[in-house]
């Protein structure tokens, strides 16, 4: 029989906003002396009470909107409750049945390079847990992280290859760099994947009675080795006529298989409640208006690329590339810019910018121009090559390298020439004179 | 002259104004009473020795800063707290003093003070009495004149009933009224702080002190109780009182309902017009309370690990391990639907069973009357091992915390008592109000306290203690 596998995605993402999402604490915790961004609410302690971060829920909104969600009117938190060292109250105040954003799409491409639609269920909003270290039998717990905000999106089981999962989390990693709304560093843990996978037979229409679970995977490659290997896994257990039942996972890197983590009889029941401490969340309420957070949004990644295509006229593969970050992005849009005053064309521009690799952390987007236009007129514009150049000019003319020592600068002209001479008329003299001028001082 | 710890909020605090006796003399008065009278009762658990400010005595519940803050359970025996309730810092800022933390019961859990892990309150009317619960010992320390006013909190009435057992006026405000930030919580949604005083003047001036917006408490509104005491007139005027038959049919003591009905035909003296209303969800109000509040401590009391403060579970009381244990049931995966979201419901109907029968364009009454508990004071030990029986006698106060409407309580007269060799024991008035019109019900509590001083009489142990007083010092006590 053949099978197809059935994936949904959960990711969790740290926003990066200053407090943290239920006191005024530093939200900032990382590398910072443990237990030192702490106050009575995030620590749990007796009478303490949680605050709303109203940057956190515009950040929600935002990612929310950029995934075409719905943003709900009214929203409520929840308690999650569960017992873990790290979890300070005893439940992590969440949201469940009402959740901010409801009912997106985001497209990715598949291993076939086909398009995919996958339905987003929900972006929501909740808080972080502190951070245990083990080590020589002690167990050390930092609550600097305790309540920094998350949001959770998650899929409807829509992913049906590898290929469409690493898409679509590269997209939201892509997403919430364009957004600001944290640094989405995967190493870090600003941004962690689950994945639900099971698998059912070619045709079947209803989803498949149980799902595993893929916890704790802390990069794209790590996860999509590991769905990989569960696919794999599932489908020989069920040609071998096993029952499959819900569990979740690990992934082993060293023996590159999954692992049982926890059964279906371990699962936690949550107990989840609407958060009695928390009044509901009315976006009307909210000091901005949805529509405002919308208008404050930066063009997003995709529709860069798309409009790069369209009215740039730029190859898919070019637009996706010079859209793969918004600094790269405005540096290509500046440089194009600067390019239409001196009749320099888009493509061009681009072409150059991936050809040559431009660091666009030291070059400006009109010397790009200028470099195109240098070479376009058959000028040596290789700043290592204008750089030998000045440099054999003044080894062969000691005497005016001494004049011009002495005062007389106008000998310049006659270096500038003389490496004018033996490269045909083919350099800038502006350039040479600058890179002389430099050498000499 | 009286004991200056007889006198009233008010009154001390215009005494001190004009210079009649120090705040030094007030404090010394207070400690001196407290260190004759509290091993009687067993109203404190920790006394603070100050010299400075106006005594106020708070429920062990209510964090403070550096004094040891227990909320009558073991598991607390060892936690300061390194932060102050906002009511707290708001006291402060009017120059109040904690003169000591008040026994309760353990976490709030419980109606008779029973419950607190340390030592049961004892009633000051009657020493084999409970004084009620859960804030006993801030209901018993003023009905004692161990401190000018105190603090308690009111979850399902442990502000009004231990005050009404006690004999002394208890207020819970309006939900959201006062911020609960340093609240050790029991029920979140219903939990409210309040006075505990020596008459209804002075619980609308501590209200006007506590309320008021707290950034630190999503749930507390900008809505700050002005005390304007002088817009209360003696005569109420045609003011609408509503009194519901639910209140009034099986299980309340009749002793309690003659003295009830009796204070009923003061207010109609008081010009009041009397209408017999109908709270048609009240009976199920108690089935509700004990699934929600239940529901909110299985949650609340996750944080009390060990870990970061405190000791272990195992030092938990039984009452607390049982509504975790309910609670943790009702909010479990496929019982939700039947217990808490059902109870949910049902307390939605409870207030708008207050929301018609105070609804203006309906003719709607401006205050409802009724017990405060269906019982006078009950011996020590009496319902200890039958919860059912402990959690009725909340009957008649949880139906405000559902509603999230405020509440008073104060006394209003006597029944016999039932065991021998004691005269009497004090019988509650609660008065229910609109939300966020504790001015209505402040007015009307005034106009009845003036009309009836039922609030000026004293407990025998305590007079007993303030003769023998005033005998020694040759009657140069007081001012």
């Amino acid at each position: 029989m053949n099978y197809e596998p059935v994936i949904g995605l959960e990711v969790h993402v740290e926003l990066n906003t200053k407090s943290k999402m239920f006191c005024r604490c530093s939200a900032d915790y990382f590398g910072k002396e443990p237990n030192t961004h702490t106050c009575p609410v995030c620590l749990g302690l007796p009478g303490a009470l949680p605050y709303i971060n109203k940057a956190a829920i515009e950040d929600c909104i935002k990612i929310g909107l950029a995934l075409n969600c719905t943003v709900s009117e009214r929203s409520s938190f929840e308690r999650k409750n569960y017992f873990y060292p790290d979890l300070p109250k005893g439940y992590q105040i969440s949201q469940y049945r009402w959740p901010l954003c409801v009912g997106g799409r985001l497209q990715v491409t598949g291993d076939r390079g086909q398009d995919v639609t996958i339905r987003i269920n929900r972006a929501h909003q909740e808080e972080d847990t502190g951070k245990l270290t083990h080590s020589e039998g002690v167990t050390l717990i930092d609550f600097n992280r305790s309540g920094v905000p998350l949001v959770e999106i998650v899929t409807e089981p829509d992913f049906t290859d590898t290929a469409q999962v690493r898409d679509y989390a590269k997209k939201l990693q892509q997403l919430f760099r364009y957004l600001g709304v944290s640094n989405a560093d995967m190493e870090r843990g600003d941004m962690r994947l689950e994945a639900n996978v099971s698998v059912r037979p070619v045709g079947q229409k209803e989803l498949p009675n149980y799902r595993v679970e893929l916890k704790n995977i802390n990069s794209f490659r790590f996860m999509v080795a590991a769905i990989e290997h569960e696919i794999k896994r599932q489908i020989a257990a069920l040609e071998k006529g096993e029952k499959l039942s819900q569990e979740t996972r690990g992934w082993n890197e060293d023996k590159k298989s999954t692992f049982l983590q926890r059964s279906k009889e371990e699962a936690h029941d949550y107990r989840y409640f609407p958060e009695p401490d928390l009044p509901e969340l009315k976006v009307d309420r909210l000091q901005v208006t949805v529509d405002s957070i919308k208008k404050s949004m930066p063009e997003l990644p995709w529709d860069k690329s798309k409009r790069f295509v369209e009215e740039l006229k730029l190859t898919e593969a070019q637009a996706k590339m010079l859209s793969e970050t918004k600094e790269l992005a405005n540096f290509f849009e500046e440089a194009v810019k600067a390019g239409n005053q001196q009749e320099v064309n888009a493509i061009t521009v681009a072409n150059y910018i991936i050809n040559q690799k431009v660091d666009i952390k030291t070059v400006k987007p009109s010397e790009v121009i200028e470099k195109i236009k240098s070479k376009s007129a058959g000028l040596i514009s290789d700043a290592r090559e204008l750089e030998k150049l000045a440099q054999e000019a003044i080894e062969e003319n000691p005497q005016m390298v001494e004049a011009y020592k002495k005062g007389k600068v106008t000998v310049i002209q006659a270096m500038i020439g003389s490496v004018m001479k033996k490269t045909g008329g083919k350099v800038n003299p502006n350039k040479i004179r600058e890179i002389l001028e430099e050498k000499l001082r | 002259m009286n004991d200056i710890t007889t006198l009233t909020l008010t009154e001390t605090i215009e005494a001190i104004k004009q210079k009649k006796f120090s705040e030094e003399e007030l404090n010394k008065a207070y400690l001196k009473k407290i260190a004759i009278i509290n091993p009687k009762i067993n109203s404190f658990l920790k006394i603070q020795k100050n010299s400075r400010g106006i005594p106020a005595a708070i429920k062990d519940a209510i964090l403070t800063k550096g004094i040891k803050t227990t909320a009558g359970s073991k598991i607390l025996s060892n936690f300061v707290p390194p932060y102050n309730a906002t009511v707290i810092d708001k006291l402060l800022e009017q120059n109040i003093s904690v003169i000591g933390k008040t026994n309760c019961d353990e976490f709030a859990m419980g109606g008779s003070g029973e419950n607190s892990a340390f030592r049961p309150t004892k009633n000051p009317w009657d020493l084999n009495k409970v004084t009620g619960g859960s804030s006993s010992g801030s209901a018993a320390a003023i009905a004692a004149d161990l401190s000018v006013f105190s603090l308690g909190s009111d979850t399902g009435g442990s502000i009004r009933q231990p005050a009404s057992l006690c004999g002394v006026v208890g207020l819970k405000p309006t939900y959201g009224r006062v911020s609960r930030y340093g609240l050790i919580p029991m029920a979140s949604s219903l939990d409210q702080i309040g006075p505990i005083t020596k008459s209804v003047e002075d619980a609308a001036l501590v209200l006007d002190w506590i309320s008021g917006a707290d950034s630190l408490d999503a749930n507390c509104k900008d809505a700050k109780f002005s005390f304007t005491p002088s817009r209360w007139e003696p005569k109420l005027n045609g003011l609408k009182v509503g009194i519901p038959k639910e209140y009034f049919g099986e299980g309340l003591d009749p002793k309690v309902k003659a003295v009830i009905e009796e204070a009923i035909k003061k207010l109609e003296e008081l010009e009041a017009e009397i209408v017999e209303i109908s709270l048609p969800h009240s009976q199920y109000a108690l089935a509700a309370y004990y699934i929600i509040v239940p529901s909110e401590v299985s949650s609340n009391m996750g944080r009390f690990d060990g870990i970061r403060f405190g000791l272990g579970r195992e030092n938990l009381g039984q009452e607390v391990k049982r509504r975790i244990m309910l609670g943790t049931f009702a909010l479990s995966s496929g019982y939700y639907d039947d217990y808490y979201a059902k109870a949910a419901k049902v307390r939605t109907l409870v207030k708008q069973d207050f929301e018609k029968a105070f609804d203006p364009l309906a003719g709607g009454v401006d205050v409802i009357v009724g017990p405060v508990s269906p019982t006078t004071a009950w011996n020590l030990g009496e319902k200890i091992d039958d919860p059912l029986k402990m959690y009725l006698s909340d009957i008649y106060t949880i139906s405000a915390n559902l509603a999230g409407i405020p509440g008073i309580s104060l006394p209003c007269g006597f029944s016999p008592s039932t065991s021998s060799g004691q005269a009497r024991l004090p019988v509650g008035l609660q008065i229910l109000g609109k939300q966020w019109d504790e001015e209505t019900i402040l007015r009307v509590g005034f106009a009845y306290e003036q009309a009836t001083k039922w609030h000026l009489q004293e407990p025998e142990l305590v007079s007993r203690v303030e003769s023998q007083e005033s005998r020694q010092k040759g009657n140069k006590t007081g001012f």
